[in-house]
């Protein structure tokens, strides 16, 4: 087996606030394969965001090392395209410009950068939307351009912190269709944050899940679903029984976290 | 992707509902003409209302001249042309006081927005200079810079600037936190950074910001001439207040509103053409 693209060991980070100090993460460990899908999901406030901020290099660790192809980050970099949970179209700029803009900053040849974006927008669908500006789209159509501006630059690996998150269910849906249906063509390295265990069964590989306080994996759940996979899935038992088998993961470290807090109070 | 079936079902409904219902909804659209009317009658009434109190003679000429006797003084004022020559003189100092205060705030108003270590070092001394009040400086002014233009500019400076910096730090820190992140993972440089995400992203906010802290500089003006100067608009005020001219005094108060109402629409109207993107839907 080829080695891991993401390896992530004994990642430690704490944060120092007011009143005293908050272990988000402790001794998490995890690897993501070359063209594997992995989500992560976790209760709110689980430091799952924080881990993946980490690994874009926007955050600092305090313990611990994360590689990709066996280099440690140091810094952001175009190795890593992220897609943000909320909005980030700069608003001055067309879908396509959007787009131009990420290739001109990766350096891209200028005589290209137009034909390159445009294909972009044509992978997430939004072919005829190019001189759109953002706010003359919906917010699934906004996350569609930060996806294809971060697929336009070829980054080794995608990294996603709940981009659908504000979406509404329809919407999300279509969104996650889409999603796999690009990644099942394509290939790519993703780790995609989410608290959704619908859409993390629905889309990954492997599912990974996070304990609270101090963020740790938990369990990894393999998702041995069969590929393309379609929205018919959710419904079928193996799916079901997959689903349950995440949230009941997830139930219990939030029953732990309920039992502590009362043992606390008493 | 058509816009979401609801919000066309909603409109439809509201559409359906009685007038007076619409026009008291929090925030409900009227056309561009409903608003211009609204604001006219509201002009005129306030013309008629002036024009009963003073035909009616409640109050005295000298304390309230009747809006004809107003016009009337405006337009020998302009036949003479001691209008055209005040306007010309406040406006050349307007201009060239508020251009410097902010050429002064906007790269300061950044810096401090952009770094909290500048922001340590300036934002503090901007607050405890801005709670003085401007006309204190008046005589100190008078004292360092004459009763010329560099004087007013000056007021115009001290009273404009301490203001706009502030207000330029809060656009600039009201950039989404992911703009600039997401200039991170593109390993943009610092600089470019700043000039091609911060900058464009704060610009609508600081447009806003200098339209509001022009009203300010055009106060400070005229308080600046009404103590000490030798032409100008508020120089007019006073000389005519000392001949009780009360004619005079809201001739040139009318003129201000005017020149008011005229920049600050004019600032609206660049807003919406520089930054039409925002308007798009």
């Amino acid at each position: 087996m080829a080695p891991p693209k993401l390896v992530i060991r004994d990642l430690g980070k704490t944060y120092r606030t007011d009143r005293g100090e908050v272990v988000a993460l402790a001794g998490v460990d995890l690897d993501v394969g070359e063209n594997e899908f992995v989500a992560l999901v976790g209760t709110s406030g689980c430091g799952k965001s924080t881990l993946l901020s980490i690994v874009a290099g926007l955050d600092s660790m305090d313990q611990g090392a994360v590689t990709i192809d066996d280099e440690p980050i140091m810094a952001p970099g175009l190795d890593r395209g992220v897609v943000f949970q909320s909005y980030t179209l700069l608003p001055w700029l067309t879908a396509e410009g959007n787009v131009a803009f990420a290739l001109a900053a990766a350096g891209c040849k200028p005589s290209e950068v137009r034909a390159i974006a445009r294909e972009q927008l044509a992978l997430v669908g939004l072919d005829g939307f190019e001189r759109a500006y953002p706010n003359e789209l919906s917010g699934g159509m906004k996350q569609r351009v930060a996806i294809a501006r971060a697929l336009s630059y070829r980054p080794r690996m995608l990294l996603m912190d709940e981009p659908f998150g504000a979406l509404d269910a329809l919407t999300r849906h279509h969104m996650q269709e889409l999603l796999t249906r690009i990644w099942e063509r394509h290939r790519l390295t993703v780790l995609f944050i989410t608290h959704d265990v619908e859409e993390a069964v629905y889309l990954s590989d492997r599912v990974a899940v996070m304990s609270n306080r101090p963020g740790r994996i938990k369990t990894v759940v393999p998702i041995d679903l069969a590929r393309p996979r379609r929205y018919e899935l959710v419904s079928t038992p193996e799916f079901q029984r997959l689903h349950r088998a995440v949230l009941d993961s997830i139930r219990e470290e939030s029953i732990q976290v309920a039992q502590l807090g009362r043992a606390l109070e008493r | 992707m058509p816009p979401p079936p609801e919000v066309k079902a909603g409109s439809g409904k509201r559409s359906s509902r009685p007038r007076s219902r619409r026009l008291r909804a929090f925030g409900a659209p009227i056309s561009a003409a409903s608003f211009i009317g609204i604001a006219a009658a509201v002009f005129a009434g306030i013309a008629v209302a002036w024009s009963v109190v003073t035909a009616l003679g409640w109050v005295g000429p000298l304390f309230l001249p009747s809006p004809t006797r107003v016009i009337l003084r405006l337009n020998e004022l302009a036949a003479t042309g001691k209008l055209a020559d005040d306007t010309a003189v406040s406006i050349y100092r307007i201009t060239v006081g508020f251009l410097i205060s902010t050429l002064f705030a906007l790269p300061i108003g950044v810096l401090i927005g952009c770094y909290r270590s500048w922001e340590g070092a300036i934002e503090p001394l901007v607050d405890f200079i801005r709670y003085m009040p401007v006309v204190a400086f008046i005589p100190l002014t008078i004292l360092w810079a004459g009763t010329g233009d560099a004087q007013k500019f000056l007021i115009i400076w001290i009273g404009t600037f301490f203001q706009q910096v502030l207000l330029v730090m809060d656009n600039v820190k009201g950039v989404p936190r992911d703009f600039v992140n997401l200039g991170r993972t593109l390993e943009m440089s610092e600089a470019k950074i700043l000039f091609r995400i911060v900058l464009p992203s704060a610009m609508p906010a600081i447009w806003d910001s200098m339209r509001i802290s022009l009203g300010w500089a055009w106060t400070w003006l005229v308080v600046a001439e009404l103590v000490a100067a030798t032409s100008g608009i508020g120089y007019r005020i006073t000389t005519a207040q000392r001949f009780f001219q009360t004619d005079t005094i809201f001739a040139y108060l009318l003129l201000l509103g005017v020149l008011g109402l005229a920049t600050d629409q004019a600032m609206k109207l660049a807003h919406r053409r520089l930054f039409r993107y925002l308007r798009v839907r």
